[in-house]
């Protein structure tokens, strides 16, 4: 399975071209996607194909954050090379050595959203908040939004991709007789 | 859309212009058209249909899609009158043909008798301005029983021993029960209450040109795209365009009611889509443009004549904001509920709908629902357990194990009218179109923040009975950000303590009424737009009998 999503992977990466990430920026940003996503007997954010989407949103709808990532992944890069000694980037870190680079960054930077506006860009301005609603984004939306590619996201959360669903629904509705009306209440008022 | 659609010229004088094309407008659309009347219906938003609508999260809800956009129109906000207001998005409507319906989540509650009578009942609620309703329970339940008949309400009558006194019961069944739904009922009948299947305004069975609910899951903050939803958009909409008298005129932005000498509204000012400026004659003029741009509109309608705004005579445009307070509990189950499959909510109870005042200390009262409403992106930003690791393989396993094993209780309540909870122009900040910005003042009183604390309390003991794995609730604080709209240009007998008389007339300008979530006295449990529909129809009545006396259309 993890062979088989490197494999997707690696073919994702060759054969499709970015609209306005450069390749090493795009190479840095599916590197934080995974870290934030990873890939393990599920898919990741690697294998939804999430910095294509992000590519795309930022050439499109969200083209106002091209500026942050331009300068958030430089910034991402030099706090790994202070962080490691011989590290040039954060992709060319350590699985273990980007999770502390981004337990850094996410320490200030990463903030609940409230309830009914949780549909909305959580605040903060920070670039490892943006990065991470985006990462989110490309891996949970609906594919005609333009990630989730394969679904991939939506297997890890248990999220049947039809469009239609018929009662039951799961577990604790299975088994249930239909409504009764309580004994007690005839007589109540 | 076969028949061929009527459109008005602006310089033709038609019978009623009416300003929004939400859950009110396109009640008194219908009742107006098909009556005989020429009306013509200004939306600020998009004619969108069944086929623009998308489950794509980004566009339909980051992206406002169907509601409200703060870039183009922003809000501000400030706690008392005494700040200054910041830029803050503050409010959420629909801004499209069939306004909010289009997106709500179809909870369809009747007001009770209470709601109308409370003021009585309770007595003086010192620091606010707390009075009954000049109309009756009674008055409304004929309305009620159409607004259900019409638009397709599901239910079942006599479930809860709560309920109001009906004349007919729902015109279908209520919709499949939910894991939520059913996890809620046993464990709330543990504790004593009595839960009962939601009526909601999706429909269970298919009408001509609608489906029955497909269970599709995209249903809070989203369009349906099979017209499941009892939606303005989907009824009575198409209902009013049917008579070839009544033209929808999308992308027009109402900015001011336009008056002659003698202080009659003699039609509306707007700008089409490119910005330009047309009047669009009438005789009559209905504004159902929400509880917020409803008192926007009139006080951006000030002239020498009337310097405090149209139909501002009482001061009381905009005043006396009543959004409804909220709690909302999670629970985490042990199985896979799968609630993201369906509409939102299907069991609800009323046990806490009228408050034991003298021995609480709290004045109002609430229902609650269970439901799931995140969708998957929402779910990942919000509805994760506090402490949840937000990256990495822990936050990809919360991920997996939760969203088909949470459930929300959504705990609904009164809102206490408080004069300086308002929406008025801010002074400084400027829309797209260079008018002023919608500026909110708002802070919820010591007992709504009572009243909810309590209902939370509640919510979380079913979580328990229920055996919640895991279970939390949001902090309760008061409220910044405003979706049910109610109160600001309240319905009264009095000119000098209400905005509009019991026929929605305004006080002050007698070919001018009001229709929408502004014209309600009290703010109900939560649920607000099947009243703000039975007042529409019922305006209506009144309208139509108003015009076959004569005065009205001149």
């Amino acid at each position: 399975m993890v062979a088989a999503a490197q494999h997707a992977h690696q073919a994702a990466a060759t054969k499709q071209s970015f609209e306005v990430l450069t390749p090493d920026q795009a190479k840095e940003v599916e590197a934080i996607a995974a870290r934030i996503i990873p890939t393990d007997e599920l898919p990741g954010a690697t294998e939804a194909g999430v910095v294509y989407f992000i590519d795309r949103a930022l050439k499109t709808f969200a083209s106002d954050n091209l500026a942050r990532y331009q300068t958030g992944l430089a910034e991402v890069n030099h706090l790994a090379t202070q962080m490691f000694l011989g590290v040039t980037s954060f992709s060319a870190a350590t699985p273990e050595q980007q999770d502390k680079i981004l337990t850094e960054l996410s320490a200030t930077q990463l903030s609940q959203t409230s309830s009914r506006r949780r549909n909305q860009a959580p605040a903060g301005s920070g670039f490892f908040q943006t990065i991470w609603y985006d990462t989110v984004c490309g891996f949970l939306i609906d594919p005609e939004g333009g990630g989730n590619r394969d679904f991939a996201g939506w297997k890890v959360i248990g999220r049947d991709p039809a469009h239609s669903f018929s009662p039951p629904f799961g577990y604790y509705d299975k088994d249930y007789p239909g409504w009764q009306p309580l004994s007690t209440e005839a007589g109540k008022k | 859309m076969s028949q061929a659609k009527v459109s008005y010229k602006p310089s033709e004088e038609v019978d009623f212009l009416i300003v929004g094309s939400g859950a009110a407008g396109g009640v008194l659309a219908k009742e107006l058209s098909t009556n005989g009347f020429r009306v013509v219906v200004l939306e600020q938003g998009p004619y969108l249909t069944e086929a623009d609508f998308s489950h794509d999260e980004l566009k339909v809800l980051a992206r406002h899609l169907l509601t409200n956009n703060p870039k183009i129109q922003p809000t501000t906000f400030r706690q008392t009158p005494e700040e200054k207001a910041r830029i803050q998005s503050s409010v959420l409507y629909g801004r499209c043909v069939g306004g909010s319906s289009v997106h709500f989540t179809a909870n369809f509650w009747r007001f009770h008798e209470i709601d109308f009578v409370e003021r009585s009942k309770v007595g003086e609620i010192p620091g606010s301005g707390f009075v009954d309703w000049p109309i009756r329970y009674a008055d409304l339940e004929p309305y009620y029983t159409k607004v259900e008949w019409e638009i397709g309400v599901s239910g079942l009558a006599g479930a809860s021993p709560f309920d109001p006194p009906r004349s007919k019961p729902y015109p279908m069944p209520p919709l499949p029960v939910k894991g939520s739904g059913v996890i809620f009922e046993r464990a709330a009948r543990k504790l004593g209450y009595h839960p009962f299947p939601a009526p909601m305004a999706i429909l269970s069975e298919p009408r001509p040109g609608r489906s029955a609910c497909v269970n599709c899951g995209f249903c809070l903050g989203f369009g349906c795209e099979v017209g499941a939803k009892s939606t303005a958009l989907s009824s009575v909409i198409r209902m009013a365009e049917k008579t070839g008298r009544c033209e929808i005129r999308p992308n027009s932005y109402v900015h001011k009611i336009a008056t002659d000498k003698t202080g009659r509204a003699t039609g509306v000012i707007y700008f089409d889509a490119k910005k330009n400026e047309h009047l669009q004659r009438a005789k009559a003029v209905v504004v159902c443009a929400n509880g917020a741009e409803t008192p926007r509109l009139l006080l951006l309608s000030s002239s020498n004549q009337f310097p405090n705004g149209l139909a501002n005579s009482s001061g009381l445009v905009g005043k006396y904001l009543m959004p409804n307070s909220a709690a909302m509990a999670y629970g985490v189950f042990d199985e896979p509920l799968n609630d993201y499959k369906g509409f939102a909510v299907s069991r609800i109870f009323h046990d806490f709908y009228e408050m034991d005042t003298q021995k609480l200390g709290i004045y109002g009262g609430g229902g609650l629902d269970a439901r799931f409403d995140p969708t998957p992106i929402g779910f990942a930003a919000g509805a994760l357990p506090p402490g949840t690791p937000r990256w990495g393989k822990d936050f990809k396993k919360a991920l997996h194990h939760n969203f088909t094993r949470t459930m929300q209780i959504f705990c609904h309540g009164t809102s206490l009218p408080i004069e300086s909870n308002s929406f008025s122009l801010d002074p400084e900040v400027k829309d797209a179109w260079g008018l002023p910005a919608l500026r909110m003042t708002y802070q919820d009183s010591e007992n709504d923040l009572k009243l909810v604390t309590w209902m939370k309390d509640r919510a979380m003991e079913i979580l328990d009975a229920a055996g919640a794995t895991n279970k939390w609730h949001q902090p309760i604080a008061s409220q910044q950000f405003a979706v049910h709209l109610l109160g600001t240009c309240r319905m009264g007998a009095d000119a000098k303590s209400s905005v509009i008389n019991p026929d929605h007339r305004t006080h002050d300008v007698p070919n001018l009424f009001l229709c929408d979530g502004s014209s309600l006295v009290t703010s109900g449990r939560g649920q607000p737009t099947m009243t703000i529909q039975a007042l529409a129809y019922r305006a209506a009545d009144r309208i139509k009998a108003l015009a076959k006396q004569g005065e009205l259309l001149g």
